[in-house]
């Protein structure tokens, strides 16, 4: 088979992963595209599988393997931590994340 | 011996002056500071009066004795340091001319020490006067008997500070500090050409010593160059057109200081400077023929000026601007003798007519010849004083003027024949300046005699009295009747009455006269055109006095009168081009000081701090930049990595 | 070309197209299910390339278990169910650099391989992977383990309800309570 074509289609799946990353607001949907991006590398390294004749038979799908159990702690994590900052702030989007520390509320308001 | 007294002439004044510059500035008739009055004991104004009239006693004793004695030069000095091939010693050496010099110069500080006492009876700084008085006299007499061009060179630059303070003595005058600050400032730009004139010849003859310095061989240029330096110190220490601007508005000092300094001494120093290089002048026509210009124009400049002026001090500042153009061009002409003998009668009515003019201004109340008149009568003694010296001035035979003034215009007659180091056209021009100002000379000593002591008096204006300006501001008195002085300012007038009258006869003394190497008075048909000029000069003032009574004579003189009084605007000439550009320059380099060296300085913290806050600001940039930062970071590294691995 | 080459094209453009439409949809919930149809894409493709525990283990754990923990995520936070407006930001940064290391990546693989054929292997079986895994890789697998566990507590953690919580200072309860119904 032609390796350049899952290649390319890595390399593909990559750059969208970016574009994905550095346009979406919502936390959800960059966590979607970090997804792009790691299947992007996984597919290179089961390709690399064919192409290269490693030390090791099969490292790349063992690395591939390796990779999806990371990302699933990853996505695990990550929800957990947007998750949190929504009950918190009651925002999704990644720029209205404040550094600073928010303003108190007025006292008198209802604390909600 | 000799050479102890020697030393001690300048010594004992110098010596004196700093002593008194130690003591409280106090004044026993005034209350001490915080009211109280002084207690008996207290120290006044006593001991430093006293310092100051022993100082400049000690040295006329030593100064009479000295004359006496003494035949050949005195001789005496030290080797201060070594720098290389120069040597600079201190060397004192006083001819018997520099003697006579000194005589004068010790004879008015003692007179204008003692009517101090009276002139300024309320001054609260008495003791800082009298000692700088006496430092003045010590440098006037380092001037006067130094042997080296350096020691010359000290005693010119404390003379010139002494001038300083003592103008700018009355803080509370509105205009004296400005005067004070102005006289120092035209002095010192002289004094920059004279030390560069100093340093040259200093340094091409390889020693300051005044006689090896006058032995040395130079070459043309340098000499003439040098020379022309020294001229610029001399212009403006004795006043000389360009450098004369100060001497008017210096008489903001007190007046026996105006007696002292800008009468007698201090401006006589130039003179004096020159006469003491005059061999070396003789071989540099150019010099001379620059003296000789500068003189000529201030002959006339002075004394056209002194014709417009009200202020009675001004008058005879002007009028001294132009004595000092005649001895200047005395200089020029090649007869240094004339110069030196019109000096010294100088020093004597010219002092005498500014102590007098003193005792005028001390008990009217006021500077102005527009508020005196009449006083002939109430002021007798001060009225012969003033005839006597504005006779001399004048140059009446035959008081001290006439026989000076006469050996200096013959002097210039004789150069115009040629065979003199000046040019001829120097000696014509110098001739027919000293002439004209003789004829003008005459008519403002007499339109001066006439405002101030004849006619009606006009001490009180239309709305009523006068106030007394003293040196007191706060304190306003009502004018008392106009009396003659009281005995401590009466006589240092009289006792200077005596040698403005005849200090002239002594040049037929011959030890004066071969002293001063002045050549045998004779009257001939010469002397009748000065004496012509004379009469015509004083008799149009009289006559315009008596042909408008009451009125200034100078009047008659219409539109010219203006730039007349204002000494040809040439002050504001020199505020124009000097002034106002050296301001300008300054304040321009303080803004490039402030803006571009101190905000560099400060400019470096300041940028650091707004990069290092931009940097912060960029740290905290929020996920979706850093986000975008990464990334194209990581491009821009894989780009580079890419290219660098095809080139390879 | 060959079977393989095809069923690779094939794949790849749905997976590629899948891709895009993630990153580009409007609607949240189809974002989610974009996904879905690109990872399903790729496990395909593994099995051509012959990683066959790898492909049924991405189905798992990628298409069963990260996309609905996604949905969920989504279901939580409210998302609107429909198209909504607000979901980008400024497009050139992520064109620019997407675009460049998307595209750079393609030119440096397809520079690197040209148009080589390479035959494929042997097929990662299970068997074979175990052997690989629990021979060559044991540490990594073992190190994983404590990852997964580490990343279990740090979830649980995270998801307490009094992180962040500010103490109280005029009686109010530590905890925000739940927003109340307008009466």
């Amino acid at each position: 088979m032609h390796a350049v074509i899952p290649y390319v289609i890595a390399a593909l799946l990559f750059g969208l992963g970016v574009y994905g990353v550095l346009r979406r607001r919502n936390a959800i949907l960059v966590l979607m595209a970090v997804e792009l991006m790691l299947n992007a590398v996984n597919l290179i390294f089961v390709t690399a599988d064919v192409t290269t004749a490693a030390a090791a038979p099969h490292a790349g799908a063992v690395f591939a393997l390796f990779v999806i159990v990371l990302a699933a702690a990853e996505v695990g994590v990550g929800l957990a931590i947007v998750l949190q900052l929504y009950r918190l702030r009651k925002i999704v989007a990644v720029d209205e994340v404040m550094l600073e520390a928010a303003p108190r509320d007025e006292p008198g308001q209802a604390v909600r | 011996m000799t050479a102890v007294l020697g030393t001690m002439l300048p010594g004992v004044p110098l010596l004196f002056g700093l002593a008194g510059l130690l003591l409280p500035p106090g004044d026993a008739a005034e209350p001490a500071p915080g009211g109280r009055p002084r207690s008996a004991g207290e120290p006044g104004r006593r001991p430093a009066a006293a310092l100051g009239i022993a100082g400049a006693a000690i040295s006329f004793a030593v100064t009479v004795f000295l004359l006496a004695v003494v035949e050949d030069p005195i001789e005496g000095g030290i080797r201060w340091i070594r720098f290389g091939d120069l040597d600079v010693t201190l060397t004192f050496s006083a001819g018997v001319a520099a003697l006579y010099v000194a005589l004068a110069v010790c004879a008015v500080s003692l007179a204008v020490q003692i009517y101090s006492v009276d002139y300024l009876h309320d001054d609260p700084r008495y003791a800082p006067y009298a000692a700088q008085v006496s430092l003045f006299t010590g440098a006037m007499l380092l001037v006067v008997c130094a042997g080296d061009l350096i020691l010359l060179l000290v005693g010119w630059e404390v003379m010139g500070i002494c001038s300083y303070l003592l103008i700018g003595h009355d803080r509370r005058l509105p205009e004296a500090p400005a005067a004070a600050v102005k006289a120092f400032l035209v002095t010192r730009v002289g004094d920059v050409g004279f030390l560069l004139g100093v340093a040259l010849l200093g340094v091409d003859a390889g020693t300051f010593r005044i006689e090896e310095v006058l032995a040395h061989d130079y070459d043309a240029g340098t000499l003439t160059a040098a020379l022309v330096l020294i001229l610029a110190g001399v212009a403006g220490k004795s006043a000389q057109f360009p450098l004369h601007t100060w001497l008017p508005d210096a008489m903001a000092g007190p007046t026996p200081i105006s007696a002292l300094i800008h009468a007698a001494t201090m401006v006589a120093a130039g003179v004096y400077v020159v006469f003491r290089l005059f061999p070396l002048f003789t071989r540099s026509p150019a010099a001379l023929a620059v003296l000789g210009v500068m003189a000529a124009i201030t002959v006339l400049l002075g004394a056209l000026s002194a014709t417009a002026q009200d202020d009675l001090k001004r008058v005879l500042a002007w009028s001294t601007v132009s004595q000092i153009g005649y001895m200047t061009g005395a200089l020029a002409v090649g007869s240094p003798a004339a110069a030196l003998f019109h000096l010294l009668t100088h020093a004597a009515f010219k002092a005498l007519l500014f102590l007098a003019a003193g005792a005028v201004i001390h008990t009217v109340g006021t500077n102005y010849l527009s508020r005196m008149g009449g006083l002939r009568h109430a002021m007798p003694v001060t009225f012969w004083s003033f005839v006597i010296g504005l006779g001399a001035l004048a140059g009446v035979p035959p008081l001290a003027g006439f026989w000076s003034k006469e050996n200096v215009l013959v002097a210039a007659a004789h150069a115009t024949d040629g065979g003199e180091p000046t040019p001829a056209w120097v000696a014509w021009l110098v001739w027919i300046a000293a002439l004209v100002g003789v004829l003008i000379t005459a008519w403002y000593a007499t339109r001066l005699l006439l405002r101030a002591f004849f006619g009606p008096s006009r001490e009180w204006s239309a709305d009523g009295p006068d106030w007394e300006v003293g040196f007191d501001d706060a304190r306003y008195s009502p004018p008392r009747a106009p009396h003659d002085p009281p005995g401590l300012m009466r006589w240092p007038i009289l006792s200077l009455a005596v040698p403005s009258a005849l200090l002239g006869l002594a040049a037929f003394a011959p030890g004066f006269r071969t002293a001063l190497e002045l050549e045998q008075p004779h009257l001939d048909v010469a002397v009748i055109l000065p004496l012509v000029l004379l009469v015509a000069g004083a008799g149009t003032a009289w006559w315009l006095w008596r042909a408008v009574p009451g009125v200034d004579p100078v009047l008659a003189l219409g539109r010219a009168q203006p730039v007349l009084a204002n000494g040809f605007y040439l002050d504001t000439l020199q505020h124009l081009l000097v002034v106002r550009p050296v301001r300008a320059l300054a304040s321009s380099l303080k803004l490039v000081d402030e803006r571009v060296v101190d905000a560099t300085v400060e400019g470096t913290g300041a940028a650091t701090t707004r990069a290092g806050t931009l940097l912060a600001a960029a740290h905290q940039a929020a996920l979706p930049r850093a986000a975008v930062a990464v990334f194209t970071g990581a491009l821009l590294l894989g780009v580079a990595a890419a290219i660098y691995g095809v080139a390879s | 070309m060959t079977v393989a080459d095809a069923l690779l094209l094939a794949l790849g453009a749905i997976a590629v197209g899948g891709g895009a439409l993630v990153v580009i949809s409007s609607h949240l919930v189809r974002a989610g299910l974009y996904l879905v149809v690109s990872l399903g894409a790729i496990a395909g493709l593994y099995l051509v390339l012959g990683a066959e525990l790898v492909a049924w283990v991405q189905v798992l754990v990628y298409v069963g278990a990260v996309v609905v923990l996604l949905l969920f995520a989504v279901m939580l936070t409210r998302a609107p169910i429909g198209a909504s407006d607000d979901l980008d930001r400024p497009a050139w940064p992520a064109l620019l650099v997407g675009g460049g290391v998307g595209l750079g990546l393609a030119v440096l693989l397809a520079d690197a391989f040209r148009w080589t054929i390479h035959p494929l292997p042997r097929n990662g079986t299970a068997e074979r992977m175990g052997e690989q895994i629990f021979g060559n890789w044991v540490l990594p697998f073992e190190v994983i383990s404590i990852l997964l566990l580490a990343a279990l507590v740090g979830a649980i953690v995270l998801s307490r309800p009094d992180i962040g919580a500010r103490p109280p200072e005029d009686g109010a309860p530590a905890v925000p309570e739940p927003e109340r119904e307008a009466a």
